[in-house]
C-alpha cells in the first residue's frame, strides 16, 4: 500500500517517476473484492457526443469506456503492452496488407443481441475510417474488412500498413459499436451517440444535463464475476475547487484527471481516508511544448530557436509549475514510452549566457532598452499548467532580451488564432502522445497540412529530410526498423527544433481508500473498470 | 384597473423593441468573438481538415453572418428558438430544463434578501444612531463587500465539509428516487447554501436602503404630527416611517432582478446547480450562439416581466405613479 500513496517529496526526488511507475505492474488492496456499491466520480465537463468510436478523446472515454469496449486495452504486463478485450488475438500479415482479429465468443450487446465480426467490420469501415478524429489518419488505407465467420475479422489495407501502428492504436481507436443500432439513418445523428449501447461491464442508464451521468451494472457481462460495482455516477462539478471539497465531505469517492488542482494535493493527501495516486495514466502522456511560427524571420533562424531552448529551465518548470508531478522532456517522444523513446538526442541545458551569445551571433543585438525583438506568446488555455508556463516563458525570454507579449484566449479563440489564422509567434501547447508517433505526434512537425487543423504543424515549418523520414516510417513494416526510424525522427526534431519539448506530465487521481483495484493499467481512468470494487 | 392595463400595454410595446435590440446586438457581438462552435469543439477532440469542413457545413456555420441572423430572426418570429449545436437538442427544451432551478434559486434568494434585509433595515432604522443600528450598518457593509464566490466557498467549507449539515452542491440528491414532499425537502436542503450565498450579499443593499430611507422620513413633519397625536412608537415606526421608506426598495427589487441573474452565474458554478447562468457560461465557451441568444432572450423576458410587476406594485402602493402614466 504505502508505495502507492506518494508524498510530494518522493515525487520531487525522482523526476523520472513516469518511467518508474511502469515497473510496478499491479496495484490494489490485498483483499478479496466485494460486490455492490455505488462509485461516485467527479466529472468536470459533459461531452456533447458520447460515442467513443466517433470521438476518440479522454473526456469521452472517461465515461463511455465503461459502456463501449475496444478490441484491446493497454496493459502493464501483457504482450505488446496489450490486454485482450473484444478481440482475443491479433495477427498482422508479413506484407502489411492485412490484420486478422479473432473475437471473443459469447458476448452480447446491452440490448441482448449477439456481438459478431459484422459489428467490428461496420465500426471500422463506417465509423473509425470516415468519422473518427484519430481513425481518419490511422485507418485511411483500410479498404475492406472480411468476415469469414462470426468470430473472425480480417482488416484489408490498400497500402502496406505497419502492424505495430495498428496494435498501438487499438486501446484508443478501436471502440466497437453495434451495427444493428447504427446501420439505419445518419450515424452522426443517431440517438445512441448520447446514450451509448455497447458490450461493456456497465450500461448507460441516464444523463441529467448539468447534474450527473449514471451507469448501471451489466449483469450479462462476459467477464467472470464482473463487474463488482452496481453503479457508477459521474457527478458534474464545474468549479475547480468543488472536487476536493466533495471528496472531503465523502460525497464522491474519486476525482481523476487532476480534478483536484496540484496546489491542493499537499493538503488533501493529509486528509484521513484519501489517497493521492499518480499511477494509471502512463498511456495518457501530455507534452508541454513551445510551438513556433517559422514565418517570423527571427524564429526561422535555428540559432534563435536554440537560444530559446537554452533559456528555459526545464527543472524549474517541473518543480514550480507542475509541483514535481512531471518529468523534463528531451524530444517529441516522452521518456516513459516503452517502445520508441531514445535519450540519444541533442539536449539544451539551461544556460542564459549561451542563449544570449547565440542571439548575438544570429545578429539580433540588444537595443538601448535591452530588448532584441518582440514576440507574441499565446499559452493554450486548457490547463492551469499551460497558462502558468506561459507566464514563466515570458520571464525566461525577458532574460535573453526577447520581449514576449502574452495573449490569453479561451479555447475557441486560441484554436482559431494559432491553427487557422497563424496569429502567433510562440504558442504553448499540450499535445498528447498516444503510444505511437504516427497517431498524433509526427503531424506536429510534418509539412503540407491544410490550415485550420488543430494540434498540427501550423507554424509553417518545412524540412524535407524530416518529411522523408516520417513518410518512410509510415510504410516501414518491420517493427525494429520502424522503431529505429522514429529514433532518428526524435534526433532530427531535437536537432532542428521545429518545436521545443519542455516537459511531460500525466494526471493525478485522488481516491477514498475504500475503493479497490484502481490504477491497474496504463490507461486506467479511461478503461472499463470491470474489476473496480468498493468496501461497503 | 384601467391604469394597470395601459401600463402593461405601454411596457409590452417597449419590451419588444428592447428584445429585438438585445437579440441583434448579442448576435453581432458573438460573431466578432474569435473562433466559432467548430473551433470550440475541436479544441477537445482534434480532427483533420475534412472533418472540420464537414462539421462547419452540418452546423450551418459555412453560411454568411447575415443569412444566419435572418434565419434566426425568421425562426424566432415563429417562436422557434432553434437547435443547440452543443446539445444537439431543441434550445427550448434545454432552457426549460434549467429555468426552474434558476427561478427557484433567484426567487428564494430575492425573498431572503428583500424580506430579511428590509426587516433588519426597519430594526436598525427604528432607532437611528443606536448601537444596534451601528452594528447592523457595519455588518451589512462588510457582507456587501464580500465577493459572492468567496462567500459560497466559505459556506461550503464550514457547513458542507466540516459540519456536514448540508450537501456541497447540486440541486437534489443523485438518482435517489425521492418523490413528493421528500423530494421538496431534499431540494430545499440543497438550496440552503447557494440561496444564502446569493441572498446575503444583496441583503445588505436592502438593509442599508431601508435604514437610510427611514432616517430621512424620521425628519418629516408628519412624523412629528404622529408623535404629537400620541401614537405609540411601534405604530409610528411600522405604519408611518417604514411604509414611506419602502417605496424605493420596490424599485430596487426590479433593478436587482437583472443583477441577480448575473450573480447566479458564479453561484451556480460554485454550487454545481444546473441553472441558466451556468448554461450561459457553457454556451459562450462553446460559441453556441443560438443557445446563448435563447438564454439571453429568456432572461430579458424575465427582467421585463419582473419590472412590469414592480410597476404594477408601485401603482398600487403609490397612486401618483399610475395617474401620471395614464394621463400622459
Amino acid at each position: 500500500m504505502s508505495e502507492f500513496t506518494i508524498s510530494r517529496r518522493t515525487v520531487l526526488a525522482g523526476s523520472a517517476f513516469l518511467l518508474a511507475s511502469t515497473a510496478l505492474p499491479t496495484i490494489g488492496l490485498a483483499q478479496t473484492p466485494k460486490k455492490g456499491g455505488r462509485l461516485v466520480v467527479a466529472a468536470d465537463s459533459e461531452p456533447r457526443n458520447l460515442n467513443p468510436a466517433i470521438v476518440a478523446s479522454n473526456g469521452v472515454f472517461f465515461i463511455s469506456s465503461k459502456v463501449v469496449e475496444t478490441l484491446a486495452e493497454a496493459s502493464f504486463d501483457g504482450k505488446d503492452g496489450l490486454d485482450p478485450r473484444l478481440a482475443l488475438s491479433w495477427e498482422g500479415a508479413a506484407d502489411g496488407l492485412s490484420v486478422t482479429f479473432k473475437l471473443r465468443q459469447g458476448v452480447n450487446w446491452h440490448d441482448g443481441k449477439p456481438f459478431t465480426s459484422a459489428d467490428v467490420a461496420f465500426s471500422a469501415l463506417q465509423i473509425w475510417k470516415p468519422l473518427q478524429n484519430l481513425g481518419r489518419t490511422v485507418f485511411k488505407d483500410l479498404e475492406a474488412v472480411d468476415t469469414p465467420d462470426e468470430l473472425t475479422a480480417v482488416f484489408k489495407f490498400a497500402k502496406p500498413t505497419p502492424f505495430q501502428l495498428i496494435r498501438n492504436a487499438l486501446p484508443a481507436l478501436s471502440s466497437v459499436v453495434p451495427k444493428h443500432v447504427y446501420e439505419s439513418g445518419k450515424i452522426e445523428e443517431n440517438p445512441a451517440n448520447n446514450a451509448p449501447i455497447g458490450t461493456g461491464p456497465f450500461k448507460f442508464a441516464e444523463h441529467k444535463p448539468g447534474e450527473y451521468y449514471r451507469l448501471e451494472k451489466n449483469a450479462d457481462y462476459w467477464g467472470k464475476d464482473q463487474p463488482y460495482l452496481d453503479e457508477i455516477i459521474y457527478q458534474v462539478l464545474p468549479d475547480r475547487t468543488s472536487a476536493a471539497s466533495a471528496l472531503e465531505a465523502e460525497e464522491i469517492q474519486l476525482a481523476a484527471f487532476s480534478a483536484v488542482p496540484l496546489a491542493d494535493l499537499d493538503r488533501i493527501s493529509k486528509v484521513p481516508g484519501l489517497k493521492v495516486i499518480t499511477k494509471g495514466y502512463e498511456g495518457l502522456t501530455y507534452q508541454l511544448v513551445v510551438e513556433l511560427n517559422h514565418r517570423r524571420k527571427e524564429l526561422a533562424d535555428l540559432k534563435v530557436r536554440k537560444a530559446i531552448a537554452h533559456a528555459i529551465d526545464k527543472d524549474f518548470v517541473v518543480k514550480t509549475v507542475f509541483l514535481g508531478y512531471a518529468a523534463t522532456a528531451t524530444g517529441p517522444v516522452p521518456k516513459n514510452d516503452p517502445q520508441f523513446y531514445t535519450a540519444d538526442v541533442p539536449t539544451y541545458a539551461f544556460d542564459v549566457a549561451k542563449a544570449n551569445a547565440l542571439l548575438d551571433e544570429a545578429g539580433y543585438r540588444r537595443s538601448d532598452d535591452g530588448k532584441r525583438f518582440s514576440l507574441k506568446l499565446l499559452p493554450a488555455p486548457y490547463f492551469n499548467e499551460t497558462k502558468q508556463f506561459g507566464d514563466y516563458l515570458r520571464q525566461a525570454l525577458a532574460a535573453i532580451g526577447i520581449d514576449a507579449q502574452l495573449v490569453n484566449n479561451d479555447s475557441a479563440a486560441h484554436i482559431k488564432a494559432v491553427y487557422t489564422d497563424h496569429a502567433f509567434d510562440l504558442a504553448v501547447g499540450p499535445p498528447v502522445f498516444r503510444g505511437d508517433p504516427a497517431i498524433s505526434t509526427t503531424i506536429l512537425v510534418q509539412s503540407g497540412i491544410p490550415d485550420g487543423v488543430p494540434f498540427s504543424n501550423q507554424g509553417g515549418y518545412k524540412n524535407d529530410e524530416l518529411d522523408a523520414l516520417i513518410a518512410k516510417a509510415s510504410e516501414t513494416l518491420d517493427t525494429a526498423a520502424r522503431t529505429e526510424l522514429y529514433k532518428a525522427f526524435q534526433k532530427k526534431v531535437a536537432e532542428d527544433l521545429p518545436l521545443i519539448n519542455v516537459a511531460e506530465w500525466s494526471f493525478i487521481s485522488v481516491v477514498r481508500d475504500t475503493v479497490g483495484n484502481i490504477a491497474n493499467n496504463p490507461r486506467w481512468a479511461v478503461s472499463n473498470w470491470a474489476d473496480t470494487w468498493m468496501e461497503a | 384597473m384601467n391604469r394597470a392595463l395601459t401600463l402593461i400595454r405601454r411596457r409590452l410595446i417597449g419590451g419588444i423593441f428592447v428584445l429585438l435590440i438585445v437579440v441583434i446586438g448579442t448576435f453581432l457581438l458573438l460573431e466578432t468573438a474569435p473562433g466559432d462552435a467548430v473551433d470550440a469543439y475541436i479544441a477537445s477532440t482534434g480532427g483533420d481538415a475534412g472533418m472540420i469542413e464537414l462539421l462547419r457545413h452540418r452546423w450551418g456555420l459555412d453560411q454568411s453572418v447575415l443569412t444566419r441572423l435572418a434565419n434566426y430572426l425568421w425562426a424566432l418570429l415563429h417562436l422557434d428558438l432553434g437547435q443547440s449545436v452543443t446539445f444537439s437538442r431543441p434550445i427550448r427544451d434545454v432552457i426549460l430544463e434549467r429555468l426552474p432551478n434558476t427561478l427557484l434559486l433567484m426567487g428564494s434568494a430575492t425573498a431572503l434578501s428583500f424580506g430579511l434585509g428590509s426587516a433588519l433595515g426597519i430594526y436598525a432604522g427604528a432607532r437611528p444612531g443606536s448601537v444596534r443600528d451601528r452594528f447592523l450598518s457595519i455588518g451589512s457593509l462588510a457582507l456587501y463587500a464580500v465577493p459572492g464566490f468567496w462567500l459560497g466557498l466559505v459556506l461550503i467549507i464550514v457547513f458542507a465539509v466540516d459540519l456536514r449539515w448540508f450537501p456541497i452542491g447540486g440541486i437534489e440528491s443523485i438518482a435517489s428516487g425521492k418523490t413528493g414532499l421528500d423530494r421538496a425537502v431534499d431540494i430545499a436542503r440543497h438550496l440552503v447554501l447557494p440561496v444564502s450565498a446569493l441572498g446575503f450579499i444583496y441583503l445588505a443593499l436592502y438593509l442599508r436602503m431601508m435604514r437610510a430611507g427611514m432616517a430621512e422620513v424620521w425628519r418629516q413633519d408628519f412624523v412629528l404630527a404622529a408623535r404629537a397625536k400620541g401614537l405609540s412608537r411601534r405604530r409610528i415606526v411600522l405604519a408611518h416611517v417604514a411604509r414611506n421608506a419602502l417605496l424605493p426598495l420596490v424599485t430596487m427589487l426590479g433593478l436587482q432582478s437583472a443583477q441577480m441573474l448575473g450573480g447566479s452565474v458564479v453561484i451556480e458554478s460554485v454550487f454545481s446547480v444546473p441553472g441558466l447562468g451556468r448554461l450561459a457560461q457553457e454556451a459562450v465557451a462553446a460559441r453556441d450562439i443560438p443557445l446563448l441568444l435563447g438564454i439571453i432572450l429568456v432572461s430579458a423576458v424575465m427582467v421585463i416581466v419582473i419590472n412590469l410587476l414592480v410597476d404594477i406594485a408601485y401603482a398600487v402602493l403609490d397612486p401618483r405613479v399610475g395617474a401620471s402614466e395614464a394621463s400622459a
